[in-house]
């Protein structure tokens, strides 16, 4: 939801702090994923994710989530999902070229950026191309496999 | 200019020490001479005749011509055949390449293909929107962004290889370039933004159009602050306004331009709006001539081509250099034809 969304970048602080535990509850919680199995997981997580993730952020589950480096503004929400900065159309009362009545989601992550600790060193590293295999995916088991040292 | 090892046109420059590409271009730049360049309406035609007949308009007066992909989400002559037209005959066109239309497989081959041709500058854009064109049911790809596009075309270029690090024989040697609009939301992170597309490879930036140069002035201290004067060549977009009613239109619809209100005025206030307009674009030049990091103009004249050569000479930048154009030198190309 487009009113929620923008208070989770005014709230970006709070939430990346949150997110930082819930991301070491995750990579805890390896082992008891591993004995499921992450195959197994894989859908009840995604659709777990897709809502909680949907409600704050409009999430379109890219699968590789990169809200920690964009204020906690969804750059997949960008008509051109854009996830390395705004282009050059923003309007002058900062809303998007594509969608006039949006404010530029590349105007809030700025915005968010400042919120959080090292956010705006964080907007300057080039982030790669979006893998499409992704696209559906669970990011959240992906980031429990990987910091556990395992490739997803 | 001319090059004691300028070899006969369409063929490559040697390429120095320090260049990544064989192009006019990256040397003109490299000399610090104050570059040309300007932008080609590519024609709604199939008739090679009409890109050389537009190409011509600027003969002597450019280092390089834009051909654009698609520019405003409009259907025209790809850039990739304007390209493969100009080069033919020994032009220095800059390839545009934006990521609405294409996905990362038919973009890393028009980087090959381009460099294949001749082309020595590729322009990395993200591209307009759809809507903003006159094809606005079609579907926008954006499967890059104009980082990742940077960051793809130096993979190729310096790492010879494909995204997928499968190997190139031979790479593209070109000199990369990217846009930036120092006028538009967010102002504060703009210079930033330009600090991550050197990063991800850009060599030269074409600005968009400036008509505000206290707001470019400030743009351009936070550019030095960040370091980049030594790692990218800035040329910045100017061009004339018709009158006090295109330049409004122009703000009103063109996303993400900025023209204050005193050149409006100043337009208005005018009898010739039109002659106004040029002489207006002749003083920006002048001006912009003169701020540090500045090290050329990029003239967009959208549908007043003929006023390019008119307002370069009128603003004294080339300074008596004459860029090379194809019968520049009778006597040194008489060995080869236009083929």
């Amino acid at each position: 939801m487009y009113s929620v969304r923008l208070w989770s970048v005014r709230h970006a602080r709070g939430l990346n702090s949150f997110y930082r535990g819930f991301e070491r509850a995750l990579t805890a919680l390896h082992p008891l994923f591993k004995r499921i199995g992450y195959q197994r997981l894989e859908r009840p997580v995604a659709a777990l994710e897709h809502s909680v993730k949907g409600l704050l952020f409009d999430c379109r589950m890219c699968g590789q989530c990169i809200l920690s480096s964009t204020g906690m503004s969804c750059p997949m929400n960008c008509p051109k999902s854009l996830r390395n900065g705004p282009c050059g159309g923003v309007r002058a009362n900062g809303n998007c070229e594509v969608k006039p009545d949006m404010k530029c989601v590349w105007n809030l992550a700025v915005d968010g950026s400042h919120r959080i600790p090292g956010g705006t060193e964080a907007l300057s590293h080039v982030q790669l191309p979006v893998d499409r295999r992704l696209t559906g995916k669970s990011s959240w088991l992906r980031v429990a496999r990987e910091r556990a040292g395992e490739s997803a | 200019m001319i090059f004691e090892d300028e070899p006969v046109p369409g063929y490559p420059l040697p390429i120095l020490p320090g260049h990544t590409s064989p192009g006019r271009l990256e040397r003109v730049l490299r000399a610090r001479q104050f570059a040309v360049t300007t932008e080609m309406a590519p024609p709604d035609s199939a008739d090679p005749e009409e890109v050389y007949h537009r190409a011509r308009i600027f003969d002597g007066y450019v280092d390089a011509i834009n051909a654009t992909d698609g520019s405003g989400a409009n259907c025209h002559m790809s850039s990739v055949a304007v390209c493969a037209l100009l080069t033919r005959v020994g032009y220095a066109p800059v390839m545009q390449i934006s990521c609405r239309d294409k996905n990362r497989i038919a973009i890393q081959g028009d980087i090959l293909g381009g460099a294949a041709m001749g082309v020595c500058n590729i322009l990395c854009l993200t591209g307009d929107g759809v809507q903003a064109g006159d094809h606005p049911q079609a579907l926008p790809v954006f499967d890059l962004d104009s980082m990742t596009l940077l960051e793809t075309a130096r993979t190729m270029r310096d790492e010879h290889r494909f995204l997928s690090g499968r190997k190139l024989t031979y790479s593209p040697r070109v000199l990369l370039g990217a846009a930036e609009n120092p006028f538009t939301h967010p102002t504060q992170w703009r210079a930033d933004r330009l600090a991550k597309k050197v990063a991800a490879g850009a060599q030269f930036i074409q600005t968009q159009y400036c008509y505000d140069v206290p707001l470019f002035k400030a743009f351009m201290r936070r550019v030095e602050d960040l370091g980049l004067f030594e790692k990218v060549f800035i040329l910045v977009g100017v061009g004339p306004l018709r009158s006090a009613k295109t330049a409004e239109w122009m703000r009103t619809h063109v996303p993400g331009l900025h023209i204050p209100d005193a050149v409006i005025a100043r337009l208005k206030g005018a009898a010739d709006a039109a002659r106004e307009g040029r002489n207006l674009c002749v003083d920006l030049i002048q001006e912009l001539r003169s701020v540090p990091g500045v090290s050329g103009v990029h003239v967009m004249a959208y549908r007043q081509e003929d006023s390019v050569p008119e307002i370069i000479d009128r603003s004294g930048v080339l300074g008596g250099r004459v860029p090379w154009y194809p019968g520049r030198d009778p006597q040194r190309n008489s060995n080869r034809l236009a083929s």
